[in-house]
């Protein structure tokens, strides 16, 4: 039985931390890289629909994103839906609109792949088509006619 | 040393959102040009399945109430007929599926009866892949000569009316 009995003087050995930085580091890089820094604050909600034929963004940055929804401060903004862009409230048409939004962000790319530039409409469940209808009309006014129905993936609930 | 990379970890982990972005891929068509008069196109009536969705979210399909469900295989039926039965389309080239909302219409209807004819397509040339080539549409390589002929064979015709003034 004293086979099983410690030796009272004999500590375990401490654990070698000398690979911990290595580690800490590599986890460090990698949210780095998959850490998209810009992050805009929401204003509206976007509940989207839940579909099961997704397809995924490979290059998420030639995406534009376009929010629909009710704003998540209701009493200052009301219930009726907003269309939200970058971290701002946006119209339809005019000055402050979807068509002069999208053209400014073409702009800001490389002229190669401006006709591969996607916009991807971000819009709650509960939204109209109407309002959609309207900025659908837009981007077609300005040719920017790649687009994306945000959902994401599941079953389709009736 | 270990304790800095310990501090921006965290604040990277904190920071990170991981959302993917995904979603119903839809191409435009461009704006008609309000000089030139739409073209006129002879379209037979076999060969368009009328989709319309109505303010309050439900169905008509070829002036008939539809659940949802039961879109996709109606949908396929209409692109696989090849001239069988009289009231579906001439071939699966010939095929059209117009697509009409209101503009009561809620967005998560929309995106589902989307959803449902994109299903229709894919599964229409996911069993045209694999009989002819015995793999599914997936797995065909990208731009490669089975998959384009494949997506010939089932060209993706949703088209969506223009919207109307009221």
């Amino acid at each position: 039985m004293s086979k099983f009995k410690k030796n009272g003087g004999k500590e375990s050995p401490a654990i070698n931390t000398s690979a911990l930085p290595d580690i800490v580091f590599m986890l460090l890089f990698f949210f780095m890289v998959a850490t998209k820094m810009r992050d805009p604050s929401v204003l509206v909600r976007t509940n989207v629909p839940t579909v099961s034929e997704v397809e995924k963004i490979v290059k998420k940055s030639w995406v534009n994103h376009i929010l629909v929804g009710p704003p998540l401060n209701t009493a200052e903004f009301g219930n009726s839906p907003r269309i939200q862009f970058d971290d701002k409230f946006g119209d339809v048409e005019g000055a402050n609109g979807v068509g002069v939004f999208i053209t400014m962000k073409k702009n800001e790319q490389p002229e190669g792949i401006r006709d591969y530039l996607t916009t991807s409409i971000k819009a709650d469940r509960s939204v109209r088509m109407g309002l959609i209808q309207d900025i659908k009309q837009e981007l077609r006014k300005i040719n920017s006619l790649k687009l994306l129905y945000s959902a994401s993936e599941g079953d389709v609930e009736e | 040393m270990a304790d800095i990379a310990f501090l921006l970890l965290v604040f990277f982990l904190v920071t990170t959102t991981m959302d993917q972005q995904k979603g119903l891929r839809v191409q435009l068509p461009p704006y008609p040009d309000p000089n030139v008069p739409p073209p006129v196109v002879e379209q037979n009536d076999r060969n368009v399945l009328e989709v319309l969705v109505n303010s309050a979210d439900q169905l008509l399909v070829e002036r008939k109430p539809l659940r949802l469900e039961a879109l996709t295989d109606l949908t396929k039926k209409h692109i696989q007929n090849e001239g069988r039965l009289p009231n579906f389309s001439d071939s699966s080239q010939a095929a059209v599926v117009s697509l009409k909302n209101d503009r009561g219409t809620s967005v998560e209807r929309y995106v589902q009866v989307y959803n449902e004819l994109i299903r229709a397509y894919n599964e229409a040339r996911d069993e045209y892949s694999r009989s002819k080539y015995g793999r599914s549409y997936a797995d065909l390589p990208d731009k490669s000569d089975e998959q384009i002929a494949v997506k010939k064979k089932y060209p993706m015709k949703i088209s969506e009316a223009e919207p109307v003034e009221y």
